[in-house]
């Protein structure tokens, strides 16, 4: 015999376990309809696996275990599954969950089975399995699924299996009636389990109220091999809760928020055993249980055989129910069971006990008074809490300080409120703080969940946008290259012109000889009046538009010499119009924009997105185009003094420095762009002024000699060609605009392809007109050119004095203002020197006149 | 006066010795970002709805930290404002009405049949709860969804309903016992007794 240990508290309710144990067990009659909950367990409900309509036999698997912890769920009887759908299940709540109804047939026709021949042989891993296949789970009371317990051996030390066989509620007689009768299965169950974990001792705890049971049980415990210790234990509630049960027998006690397989214990309820044993000997998956019927309104309290799924109506009727009498119904025991409101409810696998009281059995709770400290709860609690400090917490909601005090070590057991004087309703306190605390843990749980996928998903966002940014960049960049590609081969054809005009001169008379032949050929086929005329046609016609092109592209090159200038002017033109074409998408998409954004339309976003890179766009256009500008005045600038020269590069440098800053900066859309720009404009002012002042300073170091030969123009030479000049120049620009429309409309039209390959042909024929054309009016203007200078006059030189003077005039003019507010005295020296200036630009203008 | 002298030099050297001891710890254990901000962060709801007028819970936290007031969430509710009010040390006030009203959970669903596979919803959820694709049917990921509600409005068919989370075993709770007489019993007579006799007094 072991020792006995002792635990804290507990109680002595009257037993009332005498009225059902005078008869024996008896099977309950196969109900019309069972309703078997799919989850009847801890852990995930089991998966249906039989669809409405389909005929099962007893034993089938109607529902398959689904996750770690879950067990399967078996017909009771053989029948039809009539629905697959909520109905009330046992629980306090009288909610409804999902349950397979069964109409039987009456025939409770066994599917074929058939235990194991020698479980020895298999492996433990296929026996748990096996016994997870058979449906069972904790018949006591929590209802865990048994195969994770008999896993325990896997990580934990087990050494001791314990037994619990003390039944310690009161009216509950299911135990002690199963092992009355059926001693031999439980010893059978107790074997599987030992074979399984392996513990070094085994103990059976039993109250001391069932000498009975304790005879027969040390009767059958002589078969076994064995070493099995009976440890009856004094009657005391709660001496079947687990851990007191531990206490009681080995001494030990669990830690807090521990398993009492973290101390090398594992406990099994005796019922759970039984079902072992029949699952393993005879193959029967779990589908009846004993359920104690009993209390003040039943005339024949006893314990029945049920089928899981019967109706608790079903065994009322059975145990004779006075419905009269009948006050309250209560599933488990009179300590932690609940009330049930509706009879219809089914018997589940940990369905123990059905009290139907009579009014004085249960009377309604009195009304609750004040918690007078007096200590009786601390001293009945099993778990060694402060319950009217818990209740204290769990009133005014402190529950973090409830939970300090251990309030999830509080079994429920209902001691403290079944001794407090003041009627206070403890328990249902502790059920509701602790739910309340598990809510605001999963809830925190979840939020935390939250927070970081919105934290991921805005990370992937801006990674996204950065992303693009980086792309965007690299395409820029590329832009730029190539760009620059460009220019450097454009310059590479201006700095050898002549080599260009030589090859294009070779290509020239190479097609024309080519030319020559083909026609010489084709005379020949005609003269023959061969029949491929009409191909040596086409070819020299070919032949004949190669050269005129080959022509075309050596006057061209030729006048570029003549006229390097020229060349210089086309370009900046064609960066204003790109500038311009920019300017006009760009304000078109901002426009669109405002209406989207107007109308808080979804597509703003992307329109937005449109609108900053078409801003960049312009802006890039427009600052190729200002440096295209700056460089052509500056390159015209021929004859620079060197001081104002060196200046004017600084600015020029600081100006280019700043652009590029700038350029970057809006690259990375930086806010300070616009405020850069602002000082890239001034930094160009400065510059354009620096050039003015050289300019100035130039034409006042030579004025005389520009002077005189200016005054002596004759207009004749340059009259000869007005009126051709204006019509070409006429020309020009009618194609200039022709081209740009077709420009506009193709950018308006370039979502729409077909009409943008049309018109993209139309602008490369334009854009051919116009060369033509001012190819034409060029070389118009070189001839006057070349007549000014046979009068002694540098036409372009001309044009560069006349603006440089009037460059000097309004700077003359800027000065005397200036001088008007501080010096007056420097004033009249100014305005003659305005004056003067004044005097020289008009006329530079008229001469300038006189040859366009 | 050598006396004052050493005690101005110990005072300095001390003076020194502390100043380096926590200019070294300041840099050493420099807090990176701003702590309060995070644990306002931890006692929101992480709903990210916005209904607060901050674009998610984050930048509510930090306007709170900035001295806005603790009353704009309405997914919190009051319990959060207590809690706020708790670790801020200010006054709980009632929710602020401007902002909605406390109201009971809810998780979007998709009419699954109804969905033109916009994507829309996908955009606008905050928590990526919603999975699909351009042209397929959309569903929302139930244990994902916050009930923000933000995916509701861009659907253009207007299939997404927030439905109320179903109570269910798992997640049914019992409820508060109802307060009782909480008098001693004794009292119960005594009170009503002394009552009277005061009306009597005072008639
Ligand atoms: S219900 Fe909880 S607090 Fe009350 S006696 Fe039982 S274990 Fe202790
Ligand atoms: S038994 Fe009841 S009255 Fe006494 S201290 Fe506990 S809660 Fe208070
Ligand atoms: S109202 Fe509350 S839940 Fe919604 S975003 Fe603001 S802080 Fe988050
Ligand atoms: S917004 Fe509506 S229609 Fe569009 S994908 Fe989401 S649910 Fe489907």
């Amino acid at each position: 015999m072991s020792k006995i240990f002792a635990f804290h508290g507990g109680i002595h309710p009257p037993e009332n376990k005498k009225q059902s144990t005078r008869a024996p067990i008896r099977l309950a009659p196969v109900p019309e309809q069972l309703t078997i909950p799919i989850q009847q367990h801890i852990g995930a409900p089991a998966k249906p696996c039989v669809h409405v309509g389909e005929q099962v036999l007893k034993g089938q698997m109607i529902a398959e275990a689904q996750g770690r912890i879950s067990v399967s769920i078996h017909a009771s009887s053989s029948g039809t599954i009539t629905d697959i759908s909520p109905q009330s299940v046992p629980h306090p709540s009288g909610l409804e969950a999902p349950c397979i109804s069964i109409k039987t047939d009456g025939q409770d026709q066994w599917i074929p089975h058939q235990g194991l021949a020698d479980y020895r042989s298999l492996p433990p891993l296929e026996l748990i399995n096996y016994i997870r296949n058979h449906g069972i789970a904790g018949m006591g009371g929590a209802g865990f699924p048994t195969d994770v317990k008999l896993h325990l051996g896997d990580d934990h030390i087990v050494n001791t299996l314990i037994i619990n066989a003390a039944e310690c509620e009161p009216y509950i007689t299911a135990d002690d009636m199963l092992i009355r009768e059926r001693a031999e299965q439980i010893v059978g169950g107790i074997e599987v389990i030992n074979y399984l974990l392996n513990p070094t001792h085994i103990l059976i705890g039993i109250e001391d109220n069932k000498a009975h049971a304790i005879r027969v049980l040390e009767d059958a415990l002589r078969h076994t091999k064995l070493n099995i210790d009976i440890v009856v234990v004094p009657t005391k509630y709660p001496s079947g809760g687990e851990k007191q049960l531990v206490r009681l027998l080995t001494g030990v006690e669990v830690p807090s928020g521990r398993i009492p397989a973290d101390v090398g214990i594992v406990c099994q309820n005796i019922g759970t055993v039984a079902a072992i044993n029949q699952a393993v000997h005879h193959g029967t998956p779990l589908i009846s249980r004993i359920v104690t019927v009993t209390g003040g309104a039943v005339g024949k309290p006893q314990n029945l055989e049920a089928l899981i799924g019967t109706p608790i109506n079903d065994l009322l009727e059975t145990a004779q129910v006075n419905h009269n009498t009948l006050s309250r119904l209560v599933m488990g025991g009179p300590m932690m069971g609940f009330t049930i409101e509706d009879d219809a409810i089914p018997i589940i696998k940990t369905s123990n006990c059905i009290i139907a009281a009579v009014k004085e059995e249960m009377p309604p709770a009195p009304p609750s008074q004040a918690c007078i400290r007096c200590g009786l709860c601390e001293q009945a609690c099993p778990a060694e809490l402060l319950p009217q400090q818990l209740f204290w917490f769990s009133k005014s909601r402190e529950f973090e300080k409830a939970k300090h005090h251990n309030l999830f070590d509080c079994i429920e057991c209902g001691a403290c409120s079944y001794v407090c004087p003041s009627n206070i309703p403890l328990v249902q306190y502790y059920r509701f703080a602790k739910n309340e605390i598990r809510d605001e843990e999963a809830e925190q749980r979840k939020s935390d969940q939250a927070r970081q996928r919105f934290e991921a998903r805005q990370a992937r966002l801006e990674q996204a946008v950065l992303d693009k940014e980086i792309r965007r960049k690299e395409r820029a960049a590329q832009a730029a290259k190539t760009q620059a590609a460009k220019k450097a081969s454009s310059e590479t054809a201006a700095q050898t012109p002549e080599d260009n005009i030589k090859q294009l001169k070779t290509a020239a008379a190479i097609t024309r000889t080519k030319l020559k032949k083909a026609l010489s050929a084709l005379e020949a086929a005609k003269a023959d009046s061969s029949d491929n005329i009409a191909q040596l046609d086409l070819q020299y016609k070919q032949a004949e538009h190669a050269a005129e092109e080959a022509q075309k592209a050596l006057e061209l090159a030729e006048s570029g010499i003549q006229a390097p200038a020229t060349s210089v002017a086309p370009d900046i033109k064609q960066l204003k119009t790109q500038a311009a074409v920019a300017r006009t998408k760009l304000k078109k998409a901002q426009q669109a924009l405002k209406i989207a954004e107007d109308k808080g339309h979804d597509g703003a976003d992307t329109l937005r997105a449109t609108v900053a890179q078409l801003e960049e766009k312009s802006v890039a256009a427009q600052l190729v185009f200002a440096n295209a500008e700056t460089d052509a005045a500056s390159s015209s600038s021929s004859n620079p003094l060197p001081a104002l020269k060196e200046s004017t590069d600084k600015a020029l440098g600081t100006f280019k420095k700043a652009e590029a800053a700038l350029e970057t900066a809006i690259a990375n859309s930086s806010p300070a762009a616009e405020k850069m720009k602002a000082g890239v404009e001034k930094l160009k002012a400065k510059y354009t002024e620096a050039l003015a002042a050289q300019e100035a300073a130039e034409t006042l170091s030579a004025p005389k000699a520009t002077e005189a030969p200016a005054q002596s123009f004759e207009p004749q030479p340059t009259a000869r060609t007005p009126a051709d000049l204006k019509a070409l120049k006429q020309n020009v620009s009618i194609m200039r605009t022709k081209l740009k429309k077709t420009e506009t409309l193709l950018a308006s039209a370039e979502a729409d392809s077909e009409q943008a390959g049309e018109l993209q042909q139309e602008i490369v024929r334009l854009t051919q007109l116009h060369k033509d054309a001012k190819a034409q009016l060029d070389a118009e203007e070189e001839g006057k050119i070349k007549a000014a200078a046979a009068q002694g006059i540098d036409l372009k030189k001309l044009k560069i004095d006349a603006a440089l003077a009037r460059a000097a005039v309004t700077k003359l003019e800027r000065s005397i203002k200036k001088a008007q507010e501080a010096e007056p005295a420097e004033l009249n020296a100014l305005q003659t020197e305005l004056l003067a200036a004044q005097q020289q630009a008009t006329q530079f203008n008229n001469t300038l006149s006189q040859f366009e | 006066m050598s006396a004052v002298l050493i005690a101005i030099l110990v005072l300095l050297s001390l003076a020194v010795v502390f100043g380096l001891v926590l200019g070294f710890a300041a840099v050493k254990f420099k807090v990176e970002g701003n702590p309060i901000v995070d644990q306002i962060d931890d006692l929101l709801p992480q709903t990210q709805c916005g209904q607060c007028g901050h674009p998610g819970c984050r930048p509510y936290a930090e306007a709170i930290a900035n001295g806005e007031q603790i009353n704009k969430c309405p997914p919190g509710g009051q319990s959060t404002i207590e809690a706020l009010a708790d670790l801020l040390d200010v006054e709980a006030v009632p929710l602020d009405a401007e902002h909605g009203e406390e109201s009971i959970k809810t998780v979007a669903y998709i009419r699954e049949d109804e969905c033109i596979g916009c994507t829309k919803c996908i955009q606008a959820c905050p928590v990526d709860a919603i999975l699909g694709a351009a042209k397929q049917m959309h569903t929302v990921i139930v244990s994902e969804c916050t009930g923000c509600d933000l995916c509701v409005e861009p659907c253009p068919v207007d299939c997404i309903d927030m439905l109320p989370i179903e109570t269910t075993l798992n997640n049914w709770k019992w409820t508060p016992p109802v307060p009782g007489v909480e008098l001693i019993a004794t009292d119960t007579g005594r009170s009503v007794a002394h009552a009277s006799s005061k009306e009597g007094a005072s008639s």
